[in-house]
């Protein structure tokens, strides 16, 4: 049992890149993988603040900030230089690699004796259980936050950019800094991730955040998958469904676990999920066709 | 209300394929104005109209609206004035937004979008009133995706859109060209409706003769980046669909 609440928790952790990725893919359709990059930076970042026995309140704005700097510079790669998207994410998350080591100053850090963001819900005697109240809080937060901007001018201008740029730009939208705005959104939000998952395991690891992305591309695409079948339309309710497609990834992800795979072979098992989980529904729709 | 001087647009300068689409061309169009623009393609038509809607910017020459020079403002900039419904009937609203939500961008053209929820139900009410004046039974759908309408619908929606914000210029580029003769007429009639209630200047670029005749108080021919013909509103009516037929042979 505790087994697959640990991994609801660290889906919960995951909740950030599940809506960083929903608002870079789905809503700017810019495939953006800064995310490996500004993963670690949150994490690297919050595992040496803390280390400093900064207080983690004053902790996570500079993560918030920081993950933005790292969206933000890609989005101006893209929008500024012309650069491709995807080229532009590569560039930004290989250059963070060698700053997430100069932060960190080794490969990895363990968060001992310091004071995390866990220890402020200490309402039950099961540690797991404060871990999950806290994470729920936290993730009902960004949800509430995300979903309030989608509902705002600036968030429909926002919609309306991935959707169709010539139109939002007739209408007074300038779409260069919007993308550059959303994609910070987005890997702040990323960097949450990091926050919560380097407190959580205990330890922050340079490469924690290889191949991240398709955690959060795997959660948006069961997310969409529920989100198309069900006619969702509201927005909150689409944003509780990709935080919920986060927890279903982990969960079969720990259930290949259980069931004996070897840890080895995770990776490939990720891989071949989120593989069958965009082309089932092509492979039955082409029977129908 | 605009004023055009010396405008030329090159587009791969210095290279072998190098086209000029706009050749020296000045222009001065006045409030109330409704021009009509034909000529052949490449004849510079929509070069013209991506350049007073910034969309392109300019090689050289200066670009006036009401006596402001914007030649290098951007588009999005120039939303002030300028509202814009294209051809292609996707290019003028968001497909995956609801006509609720296209109506709330375009209501705020020209200021800018902040971080308030501005989709209340008396704005609701607001919008679902002028679609009804529209008589197409869309009131009832205004929460629907708008990618979910046809073409024609979306066309007319997106005129209606242009007013839903204080507008001094409409561009038209082939609005109706991608419809079917019942919608495209019906996208028309609505065109003029508007310019006639709120008093517009508008630019239609088309390539129905008929259209040609029968809108508009002026009308330019271009070809070759120039403008070859120029008929004010005393001309105007008293040319015939024939003329501009032949105007292209």
């Amino acid at each position: 049992m505790d087994f697959y609440l640990t991994a609801i928790l660290q889906s919960l952790c995951f909740a950030g890149i599940a809506l960083g990725i929903f608002i870079s893919m789905k809503i700017f359709k810019i495939p953006d993988i800064t995310t490996d990059g500004s993963y670690t930076l949150g994490a690297v970042i919050t595992g040496t603040l803390l280390s400093h026995k900064l207080p983690v309140l004053a902790t996570y704005p500079i993560i918030m900030i920081s993950g933005a700097v790292a969206g933000a510079l890609t989005g101006l790669i893209h929008t500024k230089l012309k650069v491709n998207a995807l080229l532009s994410g590569i560039i930004v998350m290989t250059g963070l690699y060698s700053i997430n080591l100069t932060i960190l100053g080794r490969s990895n850090l363990p968060l001992l004796d310091v004071e995390t963001v866990y220890g402020f819900t200490n309402w039950s005697t099961n540690s797991i259980l404060n871990s999950l109240f806290l994470l729920l809080i936290f993730t009902s937060l960004l949800i509430s936050i995300v979903g309030y901007l989608l509902k705002t001018d600036f968030g429909l201008a926002m919609r309306a950019t991935g959707n169709s740029e010539t139109m939002i730009r007739a209408l007074g939208v300038n779409t260069d800094r919007m993308k550059i705005i959303g994609l910070a959104i987005s890997n702040s939000l990323v960097a949450t991730s990091g926050f919560l998952m380097g407190q959580l395991q205990g330890f922050v690891d340079i490469s924690m955040g290889i191949g991240i992305v398709i955690v959060g591309l795997g959660s948006v695409i069961i997310a969409e998958t529920i989100i198309n079948w069900l006619n969702i339309t509201s927005v909150w309710f689409s944003l509780l469904i990709v935080v919920f497609g986060a927890v279903i990834f982990q969960l079969v992800l720990a259930f290949t676990l259980s069931v004996g795979i070897d840890a080895t072979l995770l990776k490939l098992v990720t891989s071949v999920f989120v593989l069958l989980i965009v082309s089932l529904p092509r492979i039955s729709f082409n029977k129908a066709v | 209300m605009i004023r055009i001087e010396n405008l030329t647009k090159r587009f791969n300068p210095g290279k072998p394929n190098e086209t000029i689409a706009l050749n020296n061309i000045s222009l001065q169009i006045n409030k109330g104005e409704f021009v009509v623009i034909v000529g052949a393609n490449g004849s510079g038509k929509s070069t013209l109209l991506n350049a007073i809607s910034g969309s392109l910017l300019v090689s050289s020459g200066e670009l006036f609206i009401e006596n402001e020079k914007v030649t290098n403002l951007p588009e999005h900039h120039r939303s002030q004035w300028i509202a814009r419904v294209f051809q292609n009937p996707l290019s003028g609203t968001a497909s995956e937004l609801t006509i609720l939500e296209n109506f709330r961008l375009a209501s705020i053209r020209t200021r800018p979008k902040t971080l308030r929820i501005g989709m209340n139900s008396s704005f609701t009410n607001q919008v679902k009133e002028k679609i009804s004046s529209l008589g197409m039974g869309l009131e009832d759908k205004v929460h629907l995706p708008i990618g979910a309408l046809s073409g024609g619908q979306r066309q007319a929606l997106t005129i209606l859109m242009s007013v839903m914000d204080e507008l001094k210029i409409l561009l038209l580029d082939e609005p109706s060209a991608a419809l079917d003769p019942r919608s495209a007429e019906m996208v028309m009639k609505i065109t003029q409706e508007l310019i006639d209630t709120h008093a517009l200047t508008a630019i239609l670029i088309t390539h129905n003769i008929k259209d040609a005749w029968q809108y508009g108080n002026r009308i330019i021919q271009m070809n070759e980046g120039k403008i070859i013909r120029d008929h004010n509103s005393t001309q105007k009516p008293n040319i015939t669909s024939s003329d501009i037929f032949n105007w292209f042979l």
